[in-house]
């Protein structure tokens, strides 16, 4: 069952939204509701799940729906229709008093412009979550100043919020949504105000948090680059609707849309491409049981320097150098056991292409990508790198099989 | 020509409000009574309390809380204004109009924030009584003090009455206002992590809204110090009954007396009040 399940939610605002529903049932978009019927589309048909543990990050431009959606999963906003279910439980049949116990249980909020109360101290705003649970005053402030210090604010317990910079409200804010310890975390743009540094810190921060304690999070932002780094899928929106929900990898390697790829754009692929999807087929290789001779032979033919050898279940041996297979044919040896050496760099298919990059930086002989089982699956050489990456740069510009779904995308 | 409205004969409205009052006189006699007996003891006895030890001691005392609620300068601002009162002889008065006017206003706050709240937590609520508040507001403030003798008969009571009545349209209206004041994204935050209606109250709305309440009491006190000299009329003395006196012996030195007495009294409660105000601004 998962943690939180969305299905075809949508929110008109405004009322009566029957006219607007049926007007999006015929396939018009925002715009042309809010012409004919004067209510907008807030999100529409929107369904996707988050698992137990897992970030799924939200993305999408100004105005898309994102903060609508993220306030229909803790009924801040009364979907218009279609159902949000948290543990398997439908919220739209829970009574007032029980959405209130839902939301002191199970959520942490953190808002796009903070909403911290301005009559109150850094430690009190912090301490409301757990106020409005009773709990004791002593433990209470305890685990206000833990979650402030989570945050690198301590020592501002007594200032008030108006006292603060924009980035310090936000973690005031964060440590607000932490303190309560929350089961599901609902992040609308929790670091946009955050500058660089710090902003990375918060980010591995909470991938360090969600490491030990494995919170489901449901986190907003506008940038590419933090939602690949924090997701573990990313939901994609636009004009109310999702586009595409998938993995970081999916979503790079496969825009589903004009929308998506322009999204994709400027974002350093080398953060994000793995070995998995940058390797070849590793073409010719040797086994365990040809002699020197057949393996040089290859490697003539194809003109490499060396050959990588599998045993008969094709997992790695390792690999032989085409001048140690001469030596071995000028000694007159009939194996390899000899010059078969072991050391050769190996990866896995999640290893990223940085930390390829520095392997390939410092050997001759192509990375070898194998499965967790020890099967060779393919290899990296630089040059699939370096295309890899001109891809990434030259593939939104010309790329005609995808079909064109927005209307403000450049002409290719 | 005749001046009388043709067709239909004048609606007797003003016979209808007399068998009203006459009813509601009658029925609840008992309680207003009651509610008489109470307040003119009352006012009497804080009258008593403010005037029996000498001035000096009690000027002291009001100094020492102008400071310490609203600094300083107002403190030493209410010394001077006190003891120049005194020294005009009209320190008997002004205890009196003081005690008047803090009673209605105590009254005033208890129905009117109760009132204001709910006008700004419903929008159901809040249209209902805002016709009722302008009619309340715009209705010359004479008029209250005709039914309220019946009530409550001549006197300090009468003259709290309508007092109460006229000053309380600005409490109820900037309760509502502060309230509604309060950012909705606040509103949010406290909804989202659970808080009850109750919590979100008093833990994120009242707080917000308390230099708007603020204010709205200001302008009930001015409201009813504005009445005193009305009030007046029907006995309930102080400074407006030396006003009344003035006016009808036609000895414009002592209304005028009485009148900057009255200023001082309304400036001072101004200034404290003001500071309360500004002292719950969040952020000091
Ligand atoms: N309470 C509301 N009443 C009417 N329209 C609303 C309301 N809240 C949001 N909208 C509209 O719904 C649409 C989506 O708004 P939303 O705030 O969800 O966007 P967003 O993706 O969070 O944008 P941003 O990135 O700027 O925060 C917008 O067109 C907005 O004008
Ligand atoms: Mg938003």
């Amino acid at each position: 069952m998962p943690k939180i399940r969305i299905e075809n939610l949508t929110k008109i605002f405004g009322e009566p939204a029957e006219p607007a529903l049926e007007l999006l049932e015929q396939g018009l978009d925002r715009k042309e509701i809010l012409k004919r019927t004067g209510l907008t589309l807030g999100i529409a048909d929107v369904s996707f799940d988050v698992e137990q543990g897992e970030i799924v990050v939200v993305m999408g431009l100004s105005g898309c729906g994102k903060s609508t959606l993220i306030r229909c999963i803790n009924r801040l906003i009364e979907p218009t229709t279609g159902c949000v279910e948290i543990d398997g439980q439908d919220i739209a049949r829970l009574d007032a008093e029980s959405v209130l116990k839902l939301r002191r249980s199970k959520f942490g909020m953190v808002f796009q412009n903070f909403a911290l109360f301005p009559h109150r101290t850094i430690l009190e705003n912090v301490a409301f979550g757990l106020e409005v649970r009773n709990m004791d005053p002593a433990e209470r402030d305890n685990r206000a100043n833990e979650s402030l210090r989570q945050v690198g604010l301590e020592g501002w317990e007594q200032a008030y919020p108006a006292q603060l910079s924009g980035g310090m409200q936000q973690r005031v804010g964060l440590a607000r949504a932490l303190a309560v310890d929350p089961d599901i975390l609902l992040m609308d743009e929790a670091f946009s105000a955050l500058d660089p540094l710090i902003r990375r810190d918060m980010q591995h921060e909470l991938i360090e948090l969600q490491s030990q304690v494995k919170k489901t999070i449901v986190f907003i932002t506008h940038d590419l680059d933090e939602a690949l780094k924090l997701g573990d899928r990313i939901v994609l929106m636009k004009d109310g609707y999702v586009v595409q929900v998938g993995t970081p990898e999916e979503i790079l390697a496969s825009p589903a849309n004009r929308y998506v790829e322009r999204f994709v754009e400027d974002v350093d692929k080398s953060q994000v491409l793995t070995a998995g999807t940058v390797m070849r087929d590793a073409g010719a290789v040797g086994f365990r049981h040809d002699g020197p001779r057949t393996l040089l032979h290859r490697m003539e033919k194809l003109s490499y320097s060396s050959l990588l050898v599998l045993n008969r279940d094709n997992t790695l041996a390792g690999y032989v150098l085409a001048e140690d297979a001469a030596a071995a044919i000028r000694r007159g040896d009939q194996d390899i056991n000899d010059i078969l050496k072991t050391d050769g760099p190996r990866v896995g298919p999640d290893e990223p292409l940085t930390g390829l990059i520095n392997l390939l930086a410092d050997t001759r002989i192509p990375v070898a990508v194998i499965s967790e089982s020890g099967r060779l699956l393919g290899t990296v050489v630089k040059s699939n790198v370096l295309s890899a990456l001109a891809d990434a740069k030259a593939g939104e510009h010309d790329t005609p099989t995808v079909p064109d779904e927005s209307p403000e995308a450049p002409a290719a | 020509m005749s001046q009388d409205f043709p067709f239909i004969d004048k609606i007797p409205l003003a016979r209808y409000i007399d068998q009203g009052l006459d009813w509601l006189t009658f029925q609840f006699a008992f309680i207003t009574r009651a509610i008489s007996t109470v307040l003119g003891n009352g006012v009497d006895l804080v009258v008593h309390l403010l005037t029996y030890p000498p001035p000096w001691l009690v000027i002291a005392g009001f100094t020492a809380l102008a400071w310490y609620l609203a600094g300083r300068r107002v403190g030493i601002g209410t010394a001077a204004g006190l003891l120049f009162l005194w020294n005009l002889q009209l320190w008997v008065a002004t205890m009196e109009t003081l005690t008047l006017v803090l009673f209605a206003t105590t009254v005033t706050i208890c129905i009117a924030l109760p009132i204001g709240i709910l006008g700004g937590l419903s929008e159901r609520f809040h249209r209902a009584i805002m016709p009722i508040l302008d009619f309340m507001q715009t209705m010359p403030a004479f008029v209250y003090l005709i039914p309220a003798i019946p009530f409550f008969g001549l006197g300090q009571v009468s003259a709290m009455f309508a007092t109460v009545i006229f000053s309380m349209p600005p409490a109820i209206r900037l309760t509502t206002l502060g309230i509604r004041q309060v950012p909705q994204e606040l509103v949010e935050a406290a909804d989202a992590f659970g808080a009850t209606r109750r919590q979100k109250l008093i833990m994120v709305q009242l707080p917000l809204a308390v230099p708007t309440i603020m204010a709205g009491i200001n302008q009930t006190i001015m409201l009813a110090l504005s009445m005193v000299v009305i009030a007046a009329m029907i006995g309930a003395g102080g400074l407006g009954g030396e006003v009344w006196r003035a006016i009808q012996r036609l000895q414009p030195g002592d209304g005028f007396e009485a009148g900057i007495a009255i200023v001082i009294v309304a400036m001072i409660l101004d200034r404290v009040t003001q500071h309360i105000g500004r002292k719950h601004k969040p952020n000091p």
